[in-house]
């Protein structure tokens, strides 16, 4: 089997890293984290633009970095592709003679016929004679992207790909790059600050601040059970609380919690002792409205009462925040058909109630 | 008309690109591209030929070049004459004295390139040399060539120092601009001021062609 991508990466200030990170071929791994977050470092210690002070960096079988052994593969001697976050195209060549400028590994008769291929694949044909200066910021982005691969790398790697585009352009670039990512049979580590774009592109996310690899899972796990509070709010997201673990209920299969002065059930999480203190999270799909005519079974669950603070339409849909007496000041968010909030009176100041389904509120228990 | 003094001039200014160039590009790309120790001060011993009265810089290159210095002796023991009043001396001294003229301008081109685009060339599998010779020289030319043409213009035009190291030796040291003096010496004037007329011509041509490389220079760097 392919070997991927292994990283250990270490280094105190002034740029500190704290990363393990592995990769398989045809993965697509996104770090993710605010600017700053060192993100762009981690990257470029695999392709060896910085030399982190202590670290390991083996691709496709072979050693790039070990500084215990004193080793440290030049740049040019690693197989690596990377797009440039500004795609630092070589101004003076044509389209054609950037994407060849990196086949100089093939024999000579081989370079043009393999560059046009690569430029093909990224739909430039007929572009090939054209200059950087005369090509637009999508094209760009796709001559960068050819040229990364016309090396036949070992590793992608791609620094903020999208962020130099227009939306739309974006959005384009993103599909084009889903569907030649299945056609490659090597690790893709790509660095981003925009969580959709990760959750879009990549089948795992790598949480990074302040140098340091926080969490890593599938988009969907990290974002449905974020590690932290820390996570949390790197990732954006709402509905974070403060409560402390009372008791687990062995009948039920409940661990139940205390936030402020309620009682609330999650499923059992028995790391957790009485007394924990947690930090616990509940997705806006699992915040359900109680029917104002209809009460139904599913009113039992963790039943709040509360006040709207705010109800915003979007399109079809009301965002709805809530005040729900929580001691720290936060608020309740969630978004329903815009037609349900009209039906059951929901309006800004008017009271109403909510269920939090037990099932999808996550704890985390606090780290002091 | 003193052809010999003109033919002196320009094998002087050939033979100062000849030997100034390589290391101007070699330096000024490395003042333009690392970041080191002492840094400062060696931008500013290039620049010394710029602000240093003429007979200073001549002065001390006439003490260096003399059998009482290392360099004289070595020279001697060499080549077998001296150093001072040679062609070699004139040509050692006017690689000194062009240094800024060459210096400067090629850094200036280097430091104009972003430098992504030399880790471009790396991730691209280029090895240092050949991003050297595919990205950074192509896109740092007109500084280069800005460098050649004023250091060839100003070689033509060097008289403090020419005087100072290498006297008036006919076919050995006497250049156009020595000439130029010679003759007005001589009350010459139409002699004086016909070489004085190529020596304008040829300093305009190489402004204009400097004023239109360091464009191209300032052109690139905003795009």
């Amino acid at each position: 089997m392919a070997e991927g991508l292994s990283l250990r990466l270490r280094a105190e200030g002034p740029i500190p890293l704290d990363l393990s990170l592995d990769v398989a071929p045809g993965e697509v791994v996104a770090l993710v984290g605010p600017s700053g977050a060192g993100k762009s470092t981690a990257l470029r210690c695999v392709a060896g633009l910085h030399q982190p002070s202590q670290g390991k960096v083996r691709c496709g079988g072979e050693t790039w970095l070990d500084t215990a052994s004193g080793l440290a593969l030049a740049p040019h001697r690693r197989s690596a592709g990377l797009v440039f976050q500004d795609y630092a195209l070589f101004p003076h060549m044509t389209a054609l003679g950037n994407v060849m400028a990196a086949t100089g590994h093939l024999p000579r008769t081989q370079r043009e016929a393999r560059a046009r291929e690569w430029l093909a694949r990224v739909h430039l044909s007929g572009l090939e004679g054209r200059r950087p200066e005369e090509l637009s910021g999508g094209q760009q982005q796709r001559v960068a992207v050819a040229r990364s691969l016309a090396r036949d790398p070992a590793v992608l790697l791609l620094d903020e790909p999208f962020s130099a585009v227009d939306r739309a352009t974006r959005r384009r670039l993103q599909a084009e790059l889903a569907g030649l990512r299945r056609s490659l049979a090597i690790p893709v580590l790509m660095v981003t600050h925009d969580l959709e774009e990760a959750v879009a592109l990549a089948d795992r996310i790598c949480v990074m601040h302040r140098g340091t690899g926080l969490q890593q899972g599938t988009p969907a796990n990290v974002l449905a059970r974020p590690a932290s509070a820390e996570v949390a709010r790197l990732l954006d997201l709402r509905n974070l609380f403060r409560g402390r673990i009372e008791a687990q209920d062995e009948v039920s299969g409940r661990t139940v919690f205390r936030w402020g002065s309620r009682r609330v059930e999650a499923l059992a999480d028995r790391r957790l002792h009485a007394g924990t203190e947690v930090d616990w999270l509940v997705p806006g799909g699992a915040v359900v409205l109680h029917r104002r005519e209809r009460p139904s079974q599913g009113e039992r669950e963790n039943p709040i009462l509360a006040r709207v603070i705010d109800l915003v339409p979007m399109g079809e849909e009301a965002r709805v925040t809530l005040d729900v007496d929580d001691p720290e000041g936060g608020t309740l968010a969630f978004a329903l058909p815009l037609h349900h909030a009209r039906r059951n009176g929901l309006a800004r100041g008017a009271e109403c109630s909510v269920s939090l389904l037990a099932k999808a509120i996550h704890l985390m228990p606090r780290s002091n | 008309m003193d052809w010999a003094a003109f033919r002196l001039s320009a094998e002087l200014g050939l033979w100062t690109l000849a030997l100034l160039l390589p290391v101007s590009v070699w330096l000024g790309r490395l003042l333009a591209v690392r970041s080191f120790r002492g840094r400062g001060f060696i931008e500013a011993a290039v620049a010394l030929p710029l602000v240093l009265p003429p007979t200073v810089v001549g002065f001390y290159l006439l003490l260096a070049f003399g059998a009482g210095s290392p360099l004289g002796r070595a020279w001697e023991a060499l080549a077998g004459r001296g150093l001072a009043f040679s062609f070699e001396g004139l040509l050692l001294a006017s690689v000194l004295v062009n240094l800024p003229f060459a210096v400067q301008p090629i850094q200036n081109g280097f430091a104009a390139l972003p430098p992504r685009l030399r880790e471009a060339g790396a991730m691209s599998g280029m090895a240092p040399w050949t991003v050297f010779r595919r990205v950074e020289l192509p896109l740092a030319w007109p500084g280069i060539a800005t460098a050649a043409v004023l250091t060839f213009a100003h070689t033509l035009g060097e008289f403090g120092v020419v005087l100072m190291v290498g006297g008036s030796i006919p076919g050995e040291t006497r250049t156009a601009a020595i000439a130029i003096y010679d003759r007005v010496q001589a009350f010459d004037d139409r002699g004086a001021g016909l070489m004085s007329a190529v020596l304008l011509g040829t300093s305009v041509l190489a402004l204009g062609l400097t004023n239109t490389l360091s464009r191209r220079v300032g052109r690139r760097r905003d795009g």
